[in-house]
């Protein structure tokens, strides 16, 4: 499957040709992929907080952000700008180290794992190999500076939450490494591009969703706990915990936590879209179109149609289940601290492991619909 | 000297500086949440020295094991049981400064030892596997290191058995600390306050 733009290849040859060694190109490319997924990943945020707003409004029948731009559109950016200029507080009896260095590790392994989310064949900052586990690896980073940020307050709201932050990461963990785990079964490789290549058989009929669907919710669950959105916000809880782990936080230290948690969910949503959805696939395999057209697969203009058609599907994807997200965040009361860990410890972990082995049983007896 | 080498040398030389002085830090300092917190540093800098030589589902594994799970339970530990004590002066405590510091030294001698004698550069370093190490890891895992693997899944499964033994009330009626009857009730509910106060 070697199709599709490799800009990289590209910029350095236009490199190259005004004399600078591949080194120097190679150099120069290095940042522009990760500005432009930085850019995306925060306007993805901007997006999101904004149909909250108003999915938020209208599930509550009332109308939402109205005067900051057409349909208060500019609403988040006002949000942000507030955040930025506000007074950067830290408590008298706080730790200052750690109460600065807590939202930083919160924040920096969720936009460190953007590496491996692919948009198409080459659109990703680097197809490492192990892929999907270095995301699974990255975000049991997150608690620490949950922890952190929770001892740091010297406020018993703000350790408790930290506490509880930390027990629903860990345990929701287990499961969505489980069901992971089974996919990459399917796949024979960790890597990201794979698992997506692995469905692009017949389209919409090769996606991963109809051959694990008992790991697409397992996943679906675990990734909303992990990202403490209702029904499982307890970390923040604020009739309990005044804001949990948040509690003593202002200004841009606040915006940290808030943007972390937001590009969390936003990140999510592409996992579950790359591992179950069929990734930047559309739901007709591109190839059945241009065959169909009479235009051959590697013409300049069906490249760049792929490309656009590829990042248009993920984003769409991403966004359908963010939708779902919202919904489910306005419409679903509270689980308790209890029901919470029973219901990961209890239901999700046997269900996975037995999707699992499963999976295994199934890839040995029927290799060609579930080997990859 | 080329970029990537330059780049290889600061990156090596950055996370040895972290590792020394952050496992330096653990041991040193008077604050037990910052010694947890800096080991959990420590164990990121030896997971980017594992990215150096090429061993990146060891470096993941490294994470995703001693920072995500060992060093999150040590911190979980520390914060549950955050009682300000003070420590009771230990008798002859020049004489165990003394032992301890010539068992460390004796156990640095040795390492230095191996250091030189050992021979360190591989016989050719285009036979780096890379991305292949995760499916060699595998393979060995299942044929010639397949009881080490499964004597040390026997291990944890018997630590886990003896951690539920510990922690379930209605086996222990009494705390095993304090000698306090068990309160029954909610989980996080403590019998001290939280936080004490700092002044």
């Amino acid at each position: 499957m070697e199709y599709g733009l490799d800009l990289e290849y590209s910029f350095n040859e236009f490199l190259k040709g005004f004399g600078l060694s591949s080194e120097i190109a190679h150099i120069l490319w290095l940042p522009l992929p990760m500005l432009l997924v930085l850019v995306a990943a925060v306007v993805g945020v901007l997006v999101t907080v904004w149909l909250e707003r108003k999915i938020s409004a209208a599930a509550q029948q009332r109308i939402g952000p109205e005067y900051a731009g057409a349909l208060g559109v500019l609403q988040p950016i006002a949000d942000g700008l507030k955040l930025l200029v506000k007074e950067d507080i830290i408590p008298a009896k706080a730790d200052g180290i750690l109460f600065t260095a807590g939202p930083i590790l919160v924040l920096v392994p969720v936009i460190l794992s953007w590496l491996i989310v692919p948009f198409g064949q080459n659109l990703l900052i680097s197809n490492v190999g192990i892929g999907i586990f270095l995301w699974i690896a990255l975000s049991s980073i997150q608690p620490i500076g949950l922890l952190m940020s929770g001892y740091a307050s010297n406020n018993k709201y703000s350790l408790l939450g930290g506490l509880r932050a930390a027990a629903q990461s860990i345990s929701y963990e287990i499961p969505l490494a489980l069901s992971v785990l089974a996919i990459v079964l399917m796949t024979n490789s960790l890597s990201t591009v794979d698992i997506v290549n692995q469905q692009s058989g017949t389209g919409i009929l090769s996606w991963n969703i109809w051959r694990q669907p008992v790991g697409f919710i397992v996943f679906w669950i675990c990734a909303l706990a992990e990202c403490e959105r209702l029904p499982f916000d307890l970390p923040e809880a604020e009739e309990e915990l005044v804001a949990g782990y948040q509690t003593e936080y202002a200004g841009m230290k606040f915006a940290l936590f808030y943007l972390g948690s937001y590009i969390n969910l936003i990140l999510s949503a592409l996992l579950v879209s790359i591992l179950y959805l069929g990734g930047w696939g559309f739901p007709i395999p591109v190839e059945l179109i241009a065959k169909f057209l009479n235009l051959p697969i590697n013409a300049p203009f069906i490249q760049v149609f792929t490309a656009s058609i590829g990042i248009v599907m993920t984003v769409l994807k991403a966004y359908l289940l963010v939708f779902i997200a919202i919904l489910l965040r306005w419409t679903t009361p509270r689980v308790r601290i209890d029901q919470l860990l029973d219901l990961g410890w209890k239901f999700l972990l046997p269900i996975s492991l037995a999707n699992l082995l499963i999976t295994a049983g199934l890839k040995l007896a029927f290799p060609q619909f579930f080997g990859g | 000297m080329s970029i990537a080498i330059t780049t290889q040398f600061i990156c090596f030389t950055v996370l040895s500086l972290v590792v020394i002085i952050g496992a330096l830090g653990v041991v040193l300092l008077e604050s037990i949440v910052y010694s947890a917190f800096l080991l959990g540093g420590v164990f990121m800098s030896v997971a980017g020295l594992y990215l150096l030589l090429n061993a990146s589902f060891v470096a993941a594994a490294q994470v995703l094991v001693y920072v995500g799970a060992v060093n999150v339970l040590i911190i979980f530990a520390i914060m549950l049981v955050n009682k300000k004590e003070d420590l009771k002066p230990i008798n002859n405590i020049k004489s165990r400064r003394v032992i301890s510091t010539s068992i460390c030294l004796t156990l640095l001698s040795l390492l230095i030892r191996v250091d030189l004698t050992n021979v360190w550069s591989l016989s050719s370093p285009q036979n780096s596997i890379g991305e292949e190490s995760t499916i060699r890891i595998g393979e060995h895992l299942f044929s010639d290191y397949l009881l080490p693997f499964e004597v040390a899944s026997v291990l944890l499964l018997m630590a886990m058995i003896g951690a539920i033994v510990l922690a379930r009330r209605d086996v222990m009626s009494k705390d095993i600390s304090t000698g306090l009857p068990v309160d029954q009730e909610l989980i996080e509910k403590s019998s001290e306050p939280l936080l004490t106060n700092k002044n």
